[in-house]
């Protein structure tokens, strides 16, 4: 794997990244030591529950937490470059144009006083001076075009108001793209459009990226979407990394006990007539997490070691890594648990 | 008077006035002549998209609002212009977001026992008192949890307490708008688990309304899906998603993502195109004929109803 990684930098590599928050009730460790990678022109889904830190590592690569939130710890590499100790001029040269993010919900993040023209070519212009408002005009029009918008010259004149839910997340896709950055993070794109809208985002954010190219992180608690989107998925609990590896590894052979009970879990063509199989108890508190396995409080197969240490990641196959101890009663593992 | 349903709702209508100018007001059609049946201890399934007014269906068969036209029977009776204390008892209602349908300034304690109050359904405090554990027990929440305050709990366990209070009265009739929508997979499948349990042990008969097809899928007998205000198809909750005949439901079955990468990748989706018009501007004939494949100069002249294609499969459309 080293000498792979010698050879050709990925794209953006995320190593043992933590971030936390400051606040009165103490740290809260949202992020803790995750690492994963993309590689240009792929899709890698992170999905977990809410408060499982999926979006703060999204963010994080952004570096657009909340004031009280820093990384504390791990770095983030982009063509093998650390952008975690970028100055503030050079972050705002890396979003947009390298790296650009579209959020849940589209209402929140579009100004509601500008029209949808105005906030385009503001976005193409802050990346390129040298476009006059004229260019700039025309190269609205054409992303809207892009994103499958009709009638683009009237559209480009409307406030976001005006707009549906779905095309509102079309101009911010639009919006994101516009100075073709090569990696676009989608937190929950989707979550709040209906199910046929979501269907026209989805299959729109998959046409652009065999038109345009760029790699995309989709952040998602839907398993569904994760499964239709991503060539690569990372499970998340408690701020840690549980699985990754290529959807097929994650979906057909789950290796870690909270990606299983999260498999059992939702209703599928499978387990119609029976009943679901829930996992026990509520989601973890981050002002307490637990010494050991962050999941080892609602695992049904928990061991008396997983309340003592953190479960190491362990090398299931070539494309496939877990971080739940139930792997090392396999012989295979334990070694290299132990090593 | 008893009838083979517990439930039935006929040509159910429900408009709201909406200020369109000054002095001027257009009636948008939320509900507009909606027929469907529910037996005791069964579970129909309400799906559409948002805006489709399943929402106000679930709010009108109880009353919340005055419905313009229709009639809705609860086990046999017209209960329409009845005073509808005596019916409170038999029809309760489970909320979306059980952070904001539960009061803060209320234990839980004060929420389950606040209809036992209403429909005096106790003897004394002690008979109160035990009512309320049993309840509290019977949803999965400890004794212990009596004195404490809402915001104490996470989303599923104020679910849970949101359901306690809906089955305070006995009744023998819940809708559930949304009812599991607001929760966490891991939790989602808990809560889904005891309203299948409840079913069991009391016999109750669910409305369930739901936009997650394949959790209406699980927990329905039988499926009614709406457009723009009218039910376009129902059936058998395994038959209307197996072999769907409405294009609508054909469209909206396609468009969920299925958990399993292999199957999400390769089917073929029948993608929308457009939005859902506005109900203030509903298109002439049939609703759903500006997004249709089928669309024929028929379906903007009249608009099809109901008629049975077999077993109960009902379905409103003039070209399948």
């Amino acid at each position: 794997m080293s000498t792979n990684t010698e050879k050709q930098t990925p794209l953006l590599q995320v190593i043992d990244l933590h971030t936390s928050f400051k606040t009165d009730k103490g740290e809260v460790k949202a992020v803790n030591g995750v690492s994963y990678t993309l590689e240009a022109g792929k899709s890698l889904g992170i999905v977990g529950e809410s408060g499982s830190g999926k979006s703060v590592s999204a963010y994080s690569i952004m570096q657009i937490l909340d004031g009280n939130g820093h990384i504390t710890q791990g770095k983030v590499l982009f063509k093998g470059e650390d952008i975690t100790n970028y100055t503030a001029k050079q972050m705002e040269d890396f979003r947009g144009k390298h790296c650009s993010m579209i959020f849940q919900d589209p209402m929140t993040s579009l100004n509601p006083v500008y029209t949808v023209g105005n906030q385009i070519t503001e976005a193409i212009r802050t990346h390129n001076k040298n476009v006059s408002q004229k260019e700039a005009d025309e190269k609205a029009r054409e992303m809207l075009e892009l994103v499958g918008i009709n009638e683009a010259g009237r559209r480009l004149k409307q406030y976001p108001h005006e707009l549906s839910g779905g095309m509102r997340q079309r101009v911010m896709i639009a919006m994101a793209l516009v100075s073709e950055p090569s990696i676009l993070i989608a937190d929950e794109p989707t979550t709040a459009l209906d199910v046929t809208i979501q269907a026209q985002i989805l299959e729109l954010m998959m046409d652009l990226q065999k038109k345009l190219g760029m790699a995309i992180i989709i952040v998602t608690h839907d398993l569904g979407v994760i499964a239709q989107m991503s060539d690569e998925i990372v499970v998340m609990y408690g701020g840690r990394i549980c699985e990754r590896g290529t959807a097929e590894d994650i979906f057909y052979n789950p290796c870690h006990e909270y990606t299983k009970g999260l498999l059992r879990s939702i209703p599928s063509a499978s387990n119609m007539k029976k009943k679901l199989v829930p996992i026990a108890g509520s989601p973890i508190n981050l002002l307490n997490m637990p010494e050991g396995c962050a999941f080892c409080a609602r695992c049904d197969a928990a061991m008396k070691v997983c309340l003592k240490q953190v479960p190491p990641e362990l090398r299931i196959d070539d494309t496939h890594l877990a971080s739940c101890w139930i792997n090392v009663r396999d012989k295979k593992y334990r070694e290299e648990a132990l090593a | 008077m008893s009838s083979e349903y517990l439930v039935e709702v006929k040509d159910l209508k429900q408009y709201f006035p909406i200020r369109t100018g000054m002095f001027k007001k257009t009636m948008l059609k939320a509900v507009d002549g909606v027929n469907f049946s529910i037996k005791p201890g069964e579970t129909l399934g309400l799906v559409g998209e948002s805006g489709c007014g399943k929402t106000t269906v679930g709010r009108t068969l109880l009353r919340l609002y005055k419905p313009t036209g229709g009639e809705i029977y609860y086990d046999g009776n017209l209960i329409t212009d009845q005073n509808m204390l005596q019916y409170r008892s038999k029809m309760q209602m489970v909320f979306q977001d059980p952070y904001s349908s539960l009061d803060p300034r209320m234990t839980v304690e004060e929420i389950i026992g606040e209809p036992l109050d209403v429909h005096k359904l106790c003897a004394n405090s002690k008979d109160r008192r035990d009512k309320i554990l049993s309840l509290m027990e019977l949803v999965g929440l400890n004794a212990e949890h009596a004195t404490r305050y809402v915001h104490e709990f996470s989303g599923g366990q104020r679910q849970r307490i949101g359901i306690a209070r809906a089955l305070a009265v006995d009744p023998k009739f819940i809708v559930c708008d949304e009812a599991v929508s607001a929760l966490d997979v891991s939790i989602q499948a808990q809560v889904i688990n005891m309203f299948e349990e409840l079913q069991e042990k009391l016999g109750v008969a669910y409305l369930f309304i739901a936009h997650d097809l394949l959790v209406v899928r699980h927990i329905s007998n039988r499926i009614a899906v709406m457009y723009l205000g009218r039910v376009v198809e129902t059936a058998d909750a395994d038959e209307l998603s197996d072999a769907p005949i409405h294009p609508y439901t054909q469209s909206l079955l396609s468009a969920v993502p299925i958990p399993d990468p292999k199957i999400a990748k390769s089917s073929s989706r029948i993608i929308l195109e457009g939005d859902v018009p506005s109900p203030l501007n509903m298109p002439s004939g049939c609703a759903f004929r500006t997004r249709c494949r089928f669309a024929t100069e028929q379906c903007a002249k009249e608009c099809p109803s109901l008629t049975d294609r077999g077993g109960s499969h009902m379905v409103a459309c003039w070209n399948k």
